[in-house]
């Protein structure tokens, strides 16, 4: 720690932080643009200017920049200082020549860190006479709106989006000031965390273009925290709604996963809660409008078969909705609701994290790696906001070469100035390229069983106890030499794996590497696809294939399916075909689907906008979230319809539920701890969700009238603007405000200090702690060897195209990936297909040969087909299916 | 030797075309080098060049044996690089261009020397784009010398190996602020990068790096040559060596001429220049191109050297005086500099970015009959504003000095234009 001395007070700060840092971390407030906590320094706005006096006697100073002076003891400095009060406000004066002051109809309004940053430095009066510069906006696709003749030139955007996010087609264009940031055409943002823009960028240059469409200010949205839905890894969220609709979702702080970041999907993807297809209705077979108490009667109906009912889970549904499922149906009748690929996958996933005693980490701790071995994944397209602290841990080696020449990490050019003198080493290995290889040591292009075999000769060359492939080439094994190598000499190496190549093989592998590891602080982490996919393996229970025998062999005649569309985990005929058997269907989800489509009895739930839950994500970290507004009935909580038809139900509250889960299952003991209960308060009020501006409460509806807010008896949390948030702990506001800070910079406000936890606490609970260890894997597969005319498929996750909620997000399907399949180049040549042509597949499970454009893929191996996974028109095509292709003359039929 | 007194023109001969590799020689060209790289160890190179005094000739003045005696760790093998700034635009500043043009062996010896004396293996000549007979001299005479074995593998068959390469901008004055150069070497955007670490540390592609503008290197050669004792004989006052001076504006003969550092300045106007034209009186000058203050008559016989120069008011910058007769508006001359400046900003820091160009439109409304007597206030609050230490890069710190010299000794030429409209 450094003792500092600010305007005559002492203040200790830790060294080497940069002095605005520092002063913001102690509550100070300085005004600032170019600076971002994550993207360090740049010295650009000018706007933290303060007076650094050389010693005690030094009456006069000189101005220095907060952002790029570090702090060290005995510094002294002044923010008061009449010199530097009046530099600040000149200085804003000069951003402000060009600024548009079209604040009234501008989406930042009321959110914006240039008003809030033009208040705090003083300038009220406009000198300026001269012409403003005007700029030419760009369509910047779905998702951004782009309006340049309000940039003040910060360079937050470039630095966000092409530094630390790898993007490539968003640039500073002319120069003095003209400069423009933009594009070079126009066109679609092609980097998947393009979103960020909307709160890097300090004024309305970048605003949320799917939030335009049914825009409200910040203040008149309704909030409550929440959780991601749209992958495994548990991205805090802060949704807003307004007049029923989800309206947008926005970064919420949590320094131990998402930072000050989402990806695009996690923040474009909501559409499906206001989607047409949501189920608003209880539906019966024959009658279409039922009111939830009918419908509640006829599922109690139902239940009462003889036979005994069996229930399908979810991993998109909360811990506790399929723990209501399973204590209704009971753990016999219990079935997970995966694929059996799937199923074994997170089995082994789930084992490995408890009992194989290698730490998972959280995304800052995987940020924090200084080598990286990825094994079978592309994480941007998988696990998309782990992508980007892996871009920043492939920076390891530039921040350990830079400090040996004095620069400090928040140095930030400084410091990418010697990013090509030093190599963090990150090595890939995947089916074909990732969106990651641009960080890349090396990277290695394979089938699932390649990628295992890789992996177990890494494990091996690390520790020759471990198994050994036989029969490697000379290239793949000085490849594995060579990883070895750099991961043996690392302090905190870390092994990424997951799913994606549907092989258990490539999973005990990872384990194998992990385990041989020599450094103690070594970590694992897998991937995993959906919010609640760990917990839905912790709770454990049967796989879905075992329910389909079950029907098959007349065991049972009805199923109750909660929040899963079987049509994604089985071949459509055998789905269609269960449906049949089953004499009772009934359907608990939020969305039409094809499942939803043969139920008996279809119940609305409603969203994670609408309802709590606790989900874990990949790393083992339980987390809640609460609704952000009211459901409408007959819409109910999943767990409301399943507990309403309990027996003698002691759960009345969702509390009781969590605690019954947290009691039923030792490894789920602790989720109670993830979010306080229903009844705590803050000075004997709940936390409001409504900021205390919220306005026009009495006009919301037809008649001006101001009925009794809905009442929240299962959170801490009310529909309402009334009750005090000073006293809440920071990780509970709905959103983050300040006075003076109405941005979402008001974060740090609410921070330990700048870029860390928050005050009291982050959010969420770890459930799993590196413990026990298990015996090496041996089970090595062969080396993949392609038929003759035949391929094997593999699916390949994307952002926008493989998620089955946020493709009801009409923004999303605008950036879906080509309908295609890929071919290797030399696969296509025989074929003799060229980029374009119609090839046919034939050999799917269940249904006709299809016909569909390839595309050639130089990094695919041969004898592989890969298509996006869950795209819409290739649902049918199964991973790992061994299949025929044959080119389709041009002129044919379709 | 001793009759040596302009080192760096000696070679230059109306008579020719410019000087060739055999003219070169033929006067003592490539003795330095061979003295150098022969004789010397680099830390004696940088020894030579500390002692004899020569400050950077590139407008900022810092010692260049002391800069490169900063490179860290000389003796070890790393890649570090030799930069000759040659990136000339200053307005009114047209020195380097003679140097490279006439005589380009001379700039290539030095910038193999300073190689050597920080132990360089590449060096690159960043050469302003428009500098188009430039390029083809030091291209030609580049392989002339790459044939004699003057750098290249074991340059005279010593241990010392240096690749040179021949680097055009495209045409930004930014690119003359060190940092800006090493960013647009590196292919990034010309914009001017923090400091610490200097480029001595982390310079280009990270690594230890100096700059040097072309006239400072021009003088190693012959510090080399010729001695330290020879060069300090040449300085009149303070500082050591000869300098290229030259005058632009209404003098009857403008030009540059190689004089001892510290020649007064009436000695440059009146006597190498010729005096004001005919029918025009001095009003004042620029004494170092663009980016200085203004002096008046009153100084014509301060000394032409860095701290005579500043305790006047302005700075020695390029040693390139522009003058300012009476029948030239100054307002006019300033607003001329200032559009020049603020299209050039890189746009990077606020107050030159925005800065600027309202200093731009203040004085083209006063110009326009437009101004208020209270603009006066706000363009001197901006030079303020703009001042050293304020903001990013030197550039609008330079860029302001004419103007709060300007309204110093002519603000009645800008009230001119605002009161005569008032009345």
């Amino acid at each position: 720690m450094a003792r500092i001395d600010i305007d005559g007070r002492i203040h200790e700060v830790r060294n080497g932080d940069n002095l605005l840092s520092a002063c913001l971390s102690l509550g100070l407030d300085l005004p600032y643009f170019c600076w971002h906590p994550a993207l360090g320094s740049a010295g650009a706005c000018r706007q933290c200017a303060v007076i650094q006096y050389k010693d005690a006697e030094d009456k006069r100073g000189k101005l220095v920049m907060a952002c790029l002076t570090p702090v060290a003891d005995g510094l002294r400095v002044s923010l008061d200082a009449e010199h530097a009060q009046k530099f600040r406000a000149d200085n804003i004066e000069l951003l402000m020549t060009n600024h548009p002051h079209d604040c009234p109809v501008c989406e930042e309004g009321g959110e914006c860190h240039l008003q809030d940053m033009t208040v705090m430095s003083g300038h009220t009066f406009r000198r300026y006479r001269g012409l403003k510069r005007t700029h030419n906006n760009q369509d910047l696709g779905p998702f951004i709106n782009h309006e340049m003749n309000r940039c003040i030139a910060c360079y937050r955007c470039v630095r966000f989006y092409d530094d630390y996010a790898g993007g490539k087609d968003l640039q500073v264009l002319g120069m003095h000031n003209n400069v423009y940031f933009g594009r070079f055409e126009d066109g679609a943002l092609a980097n998947e965390f393009s979103g960020n823009l909307v709160e890097v960028c300090p004024t309305g240059v970048f605003t949320d273009k799917t939030f335009s469409a049914h825009y409200v200010r910040k203040w008149d949205l309704q909030s409550a925290p929440s959780i991601c839905v749209h992958c495994g890894l548990g991205c805090n969220i802060a949704p807003g709604e307004r007049y029923g609709t989800l309206r947008r979702i926005i970064n919420r702080y949590n320094s131990e996963i998402n930072g000050y970041f989402l990806c695009d999907r996690g923040r474009f993807g909501y559409g499906f809660v206001n989607s047409p297809e949501r189920i608003r209705n209880p539906r019966l077979k024959g009658y279409p409008d039922i009111t939830a108490e009918t419908a509640e009667s006829h599922f109690r109906n139902l239940l009462k078969s003889p036979k005994p009912a069996i229930g399908i889970a979810s991993p998109r549904a909360s811990l506790e909705a399929n723990f209501a499922l399973r204590r209704l149906v009971g753990e016999e009748n219990f079935f997970l609701g995966l694929d059996d690929t799937e199923h074994t996958l997170l089995n082994a996933i789930a084992e490995l994290m408890l009992d194989g005693g290698i730490r998972s980490p959280s995304l800052r701790e995987a940020e924090q790696a200084d080598a990286v071995l990825i094994l079978g994944e592309d994480v941007t397209h998988s696990a998309p906001r782990l992508a980007l602290s892996l871009r920043q841990a492939a920076r390891h080696a530039s921040f350990e070469l830079a400090g040996t020449l004095h620069v400090q990490p928040w140095q930030d050019a400084a410091v990418r100035n010697v990013d090509k003198l030093a190599s963090t080493p990150v090595f890939i290995a995947a089916i074909c390229a990732t969106r990651l290889d641009d960080i890349a040591t090396d990277t290695y292009h394979g089938s699932s069983e390649d990628i295992a075999r890789l992996g177990f000769a890494v494990a091996h060359g690390l520790e020759p106890s471990a198994p050994e492939p036989s029969g490697l080439s000379d290239s793949v094994q000085t490849l594995a030499a060579s990883i070895a190598d750099s991961l043996k000499q690392a302090k905190r190496p870390l092994i990424v794996s997951g799913t994606v190549c549907a092989s258990l093989a490539v999973i005990q592998a990872a384990y194998n590497v992990a385990k041989a590891l020599p450094s103690a602080n070594k970590q694992l982490t897998f991937t995993v696809p959906e919010c609640n996919s760990l917990g839905l393996a912790m709770i454990g229970g049967r796989p879905l294939s075992q329910a389909f025998d079950r029907i098959g062999k007349g065991l049972t005649d009805s199923v109750v399916v909660l929040q899963n569309d079987l049509y994604r985990r089985a071949p459509s005929r055998t789905v269609d075909l269960f449906l049949q058997l089953t004499d009772h269907v009934v359907v608990i989800d939020s969305l039409e689907n094809k499942t939803a489509e043969h139920a008996e009895l279809l119940l609305p739930a409603s969203t994670f906008a609408e309802s709590e839950g606790t989900l874990i994500n990949n790393e083992g970290r339980a987390q809640r979230y609460f609704p952000v507004y009211p459901q409408a009935e007959p819409v109910r909580a999943a767990w409301q319809w399943l507990t309403s038809v309990i027996e003698d139900c002691q759960w009345q509250h969702h509390d009781q539920l969590t605690d019954a889960c947290a009691g039923a299952f030792p490894c789920l003991a602790d989720i109670v701890q993830a979010g306080p209960g229903a009844n705590y308060t803050v000075e004997g009020s709940k936390i409001p969700r409504q900021a205390h501006r919220y306005s026009g409460r009495t006009a919301m509806r037809p008649e001006v009238s101001e009925p009794r807010q809905p009442q929240d008896n299962e959170t801490p949390f009310a529909f309402s603007m009334e009750g005090d948030t000073e006293q809440a702990p920071p990780a509970l506001l709905p959103v983050v405000w300040a006075p003076g800070w109405n941005s979402n910079q008001a974060i740090n406000k609410f921070q330990q200090e700048i870029g860390a936890s928050l005050r009291g606490g982050d959010v969420g609970v770890r459930l799993i702690e590196a413990s026990g260890s298990l015996p090496w894997f041996g089970d090595i597969p062969a080396e993949f060897a392609p038929s003759p005319g035949r391929w094997r498929t593999a699916l390949l996750p994307h952002i926008f195209g493989s998620e089955e909620l946020s493709l009801h997000s009409p923004p999303l399907l605008e950036r879906l990936p080509p309908f295609c399949v890929l071919l290797n180049p030399l696969d296509a040549e025989a074929l003799g297909v060229e980029a374009g042509d119609l090839a046919e597949i034939d050999s799917l499970t269940g249904v006709a040969a299809m016909k569909v454009p390839v595309q050639i893929e130089p990094t695919l191996p041969l004898g592989l087909l890969a298509a996006t996974a869950g795209l819409p028109g290739l649902q049918a095509i199964e991973n790992g299916a061994e299949v025929g292709l044959k080119k389709v003359n041009p002129g044919a039929p379709l | 030797m001793e009759n040596v007194t302009k080192p760096l023109t000696k070679n230059i001969n109306p008579d020719r075309v410019f000087t060739t590799l055999a003219d070169y020689e033929c006067s003592g060209g490539y003795q330095g080098l061979r003295k150098a790289v022969k004789e010397l160890q680099p830390k004696d190179v940088q020894q030579w060049v500390k002692d004899s005094g020569l400050k950077g000739r590139g407008g900022a003045g810092f010692g260049t044996g002391l800069k490169w005696s900063m490179v860290p760790g000389i003796d070890t093998p790393q890649t570090r690089y030799m930069i000759a700034n040659a990136d000339e635009m200053e307005p009114g500043t047209f020195k380097d261009r003679m140097l490279m043009e006439q005589d380009p062996h001379q700039l290539i010896e030095g910038l193999i020397i300073a190689s050597y004396a920080i132990q360089a293996n590449i060096a690159y000549i960043f050469l302003r784009g428009e500098y188009h007979l430039a390029r083809q001299r030091l291209e030609n005479a580049l392989q002339e010398a790459r044939a004699k074995s003057y750098w290249g593998e074991h340059i005279l068959d010593s241990e010392f190996s240096l690749d040179i390469i021949l680097h055009t901008g495209a045409g930004r004055y930014i690119c003359g602020e060190e940092t800006a150069l090493i960013n647009a070497l590196e292919g990034k955007r010309a914009t001017p990068r923090a400091k610490p670490p200097y480029p001595l540390v982390s310079g280009l592609w990270g690594k230890p790096t100096v700059v040097n503008n072309v006239e400072t290197l021009c003088n190693v050669p012959h510090i080399l040559n010729y001695g330290v004792d020879w060069y300090l004989g040449l300085g009149h006052g303070a500082d050591k060596g000869t300098k290229l001076f030259g005058a632009s504006g209404r003098v009857k003969r403008p030009g540059l001429w190689e004089l001892p550092m510290g020649t007064p300045i009436r000695e440059i106007i009146e006597e190498h220049a010729g005096g004001i034209k005919d029918g025009y009186k001095l009003r004042g000058f620029l004494p170092g191109g663009a980016s200085t203050d203004f002096l008046l008559p009153e100084h014509l016989d301060v000394a032409m050297d860095y701290e005579a120069i500043t305790k006047a008011g302005s700075r020695l910058g390029t040693g390139t005086l522009i003058v300012l007769d009476d029948k030239t508006c100054p307002v006019q001359m300033v607003l001329n500099l200032e559009q020049f400046f603020a299209q050039e900003s890189c746009g990077w820091c606020t107050p030159c970015r925005d800065g600027l160009p309202w200093t731009v439109s203040l004085l083209k409304d006063i110009i326009a009959g437009k101004g208020r007597l209270e603009d006066l206030d706000t363009l001197a609050g901006l030079t303020r504003m703009l001042g050293p230490g304020n903001t990013f890069c030197a550039l609008a710190p330079g860029a302001v000095e004419p103007l709060q010299s300007a309204l110093k000794y002519f603000r009645e030429d800008f009230e001119r234009y605002i009161v005569k409209e008032a009345a």
